[in-house]
């Protein structure tokens, strides 16, 4: 069988089960539609938040961002997890308690004011609509590698899959179909990694090779790893970075914002309790865990493996690394994967100095008097980071069905993500939007009508701005932290730690949070992201304090903070009965189920 | 009234408290031992790089799953110690 039929017949069936749970969750109210019906165990719903949460982004980029950066791109680790720490002990159990539908219906309500609904409301849409282009190219990518359609037609494909469980289910079709896309997901990136673990190190579980020995040359692999890439002018993996500033609030950054992403909190809205809501955090990070703990170890396996086939005299015991560079492979003899992805342009080769090797290295300082020496004219293979994870089990020479799994798996992390992100859209403009502030009387089968319209909406929009990615699509995932960091989730937690913060002061920290976050992303990355309209050039000496755009987040929250604070000091204290409101959030007794009233 | 409103008080007390303790060990581990505290602990050498590398790129992750199971294990507890659970 073909490796094209192999592909379609896994994504292929995938797609059916997805059909398939749409067809048995098909939803008859606004609490199964928003909710899931409030009844998810939260060992399901830990999976389902693990599918929701790894996009597109975790499954396909991270581990080339770890595998270029080294050390220094730990942050997308330990940002992109921990996060589930203060979501499980500063907002899932509490808004889990509100028991109310959507992210600004609790802003709404707490801070007694529609126009902070509506201020959270746009944050929603603004950060979830950036998120969700991600995700619709990344399923397109996916789809033209692997089917062999046009990307467009690959999005049309997702498109209608999207629209059969979300439309039909809701949340409901949604949690079940997400359990089984993490299942996908999961299986297709660990087995290559462990194939490539046990080539590597003869370890099988890649966490632990990462530290084990690497067999070929008896040195621990992380050692290795040094030596080659400083062998070829590139910085040692293990690096430590000068900036730790920048690095900590990167960090925190990323936290906040995950802490703050509507998608991920309204999904502990689904449990049946608030103890389940507390249980579903841990849950959920041991899944999400999986992943991030494999993708270290295939970032370096995968940067050691690129370097010792382009050299194979670097991979063994070697006596002198400069020597071992000496000798790289003839292009015509490149393994057949490099051959496949250079179809794809992701993989580029140009001969700089016409002698039919391939040439890779860091145009370095500390690289030039060798190359001068070798008559190298500079480097002349460019890997796209992105090949990393979906090249891996050609990489490996695994057989056919784990190429199929790849495909279906990095289908699965788009789908899932954005199905996750279109139902915190539709829920905010049918709920909060119609019901909240246009037609309050709408009646239980109107909204439902409403939601699965926006729903249809959304998609349409999503799969419109996938199709035609506007030119900030690399630049959105720092907006929408940036936004969910600094507007959403200092909001909610002094919403639920604060009795003192009232209306006034919760819309100016908002406010406040969001605008200076932005201008300082635009400063740096062009107004609204329209190129060459930037007041300063991107670069770190341009930084305030080194702090670069993508880390400002975190200064726009403890802004947020510190204008609520000062602001609702200086104004009177919210009324008694929201203070009851904000008691009754923090104690579990009494939740009751997710309710409409 | 009162000794309810008491009694509720000290469950937030004792749950404020819980939080900033799970806090400073996910600060520790994280802007900690990965990130400001890495050349203190760079002599500490595990599978061929140091401790801190270690701690960025699984030690944090390790423990911050450990933090929430045991935040989620002792507010359960709480709960039912204060007579505040579902």
């Amino acid at each position: 069988m073909s490796q094209f039929a192999i592909n379609i017949l896994f994504v292929g069936a995938s797609f059916a089960l997805y059909i398939g749970i749409a067809i048995w969750a098909k939803v008859g109210s606004t609490k199964d539609f928003y909710v899931a019906g409030g009844g998810v165990h939260p060992i399901t719903n830990g999976m389902a938040i693990g599918a929701d949460w790894m996009s597109a982004a975790s499954f396909i980029s991270m581990a080339g961002l770890i595998a270029a950066g080294g050390y220094a791109n730990s942050t997308f680790l330990m940002g992109w997890t921990g996060g589930y720490v203060l979501l499980a002990t500063l907002l899932a159990p509490y808004l889990r308690k509100f028991g109310k539908f959507t992210v600004p219906e609790f802003i709404g309500d707490r801070f007694y004011s529609k126009p902070a609904r509506m201020v959270a409301v746009v944050c929603l849409i603004v950060a979830s609509v950036t998120y969700v282009i991600g995700q619709m190219a990344g399923a397109g990518v996916a789809f033209s590698r692997f089917l062999e359609v046009e990307a467009t037609t690959g999005l049309l494909i997702a498109a209608v899959v999207i629209f059969f469980y979300s439309v039909l289910g809701g949340m409901k079709g949604i949690t079940y179909t997400q359990v089984a896309q993490y299942i996908v997901l999961i299986i297709a990136y660990t087995i290559p990694a462990i194939f490539i673990s046990l080539e590597l190190t003869d370890n099988p579980i890649p966490p632990l090779g990462l530290f084990s020995e690497h067999s070929e040359s008896g040195v621990p692999l992380l050692a290795k790893l040094n030596e080659v890439v400083t062998a070829l002018g590139f910085n040692e993996y293990t690096a430590d970075v000068d900036n730790k500033l920048n690095m900590v609030l990167f960090t925190l950054s990323l936290m906040i914002g995950t802490a703050g992403l509507p998608h991920v909190i309204i999904r502990f809205f689904t449990v049946p309790k608030v103890a389940d809501a507390r249980w579903s955090a841990g849950w959920a990070l041991v899944f999400i865990a999986l992943l991030y703990l494999t993708a270290p170890a295939v970032a370096s396996m995968a940067r050691l493996n690129i370097a010792t086939t382009v050299y194979p005299d670097m991979a063994g015991q070697v006596e002198s690394m400069e020597e071992a560079t000496a000798n790289p492979i003839l292009y015509a003899d490149r393994p057949e994967w490099i051959r496949t992805w250079e179809e794809t342009g992701l993989i580029q080769y140009e001969d700089k100095n016409n002698d039919d090797r391939i040439q890779l290295y860091n145009d370095s300082e500390s690289f030039a008097s060798t190359a001068e020496q070798r008559g190298w004219e500079g480097n002349e293979l460019t890997v796209n980071n992105d090949i990393l994870v979906l090249a891996n089990p050609e990489i490996a020479n695994l057989p056919g069905w784990v190429i199929g799994l790849i495909a279906a798996g990095g289908l699965a992390a788009a789908l899932s993500t954005a199905a996750g992100l279109l139902l915190a859209i539709s829920s905010a403009i049918s709920h909060d939007l119609i019901k909240g502030a246009i037609n309050p009387r709408i009646s239980e089968k109107g909204e439902l009508m409403a939601a699965r319209i926006s729903m249809s909406v959304a998609i349409i929009v999503a799969t419109y701005l996938g199709a035609n990615p506007p030119g900030f699509a690399a630049q959105v995932v720092a907006l929408a932290f940036g936004i969910a960091a600094a507007s959403l989730f200092p909001a909610l937690m002094m919403g639920i730690f604060s009795k003192r913060v009232n209306n006034t002061g919760a819309i100016s920290g908002m406010l406040s949070g969001l605008i200076f976050t932005l201008v300082y992303i635009f400063i740096y990355k062009g107004w609204f992201f329209i190129p060459g309209t930037n007041n300063l050039a991107d670069t770190p000496e341009n930084w305030v304090l080194g702090i670069s755009p993508l880390s400002i987040g975190a200064v726009g929250a403890i802004i947020n903070f510190a204008v609520a604070f000062s602001v609702s000091r200086m104004t009177p204290e919210p009324p008694q009965e929201i203070q009851d409101l904000v008691e009754s959030v923090r104690y579990p007794k009494g939740a009751g189920a997710a309710s409409n009233h | 009234m009162d000794e309810k409103k008491s009694n509720a008080e000290a469950y937030w007390a004792a749950n404020l408290r819980l939080i900033a303790g799970c806090l400073v060990v996910w600060a520790l581990v994280s802007y900690g031992a990965a990130i400001l505290l890495r050349p203190l602990l760079s002599g500490i050498a595990i599978g061929g790089t140091d401790l801190g590398f270690w701690f960025a790129q699984q030690g944090s992750i390790l423990t911050f799953i450990g933090i929430i199971f045991f935040y989620a294990w002792k507010m359960n507890r709480l709960d039912k110690q204060f007579g505040l659970e579902e």
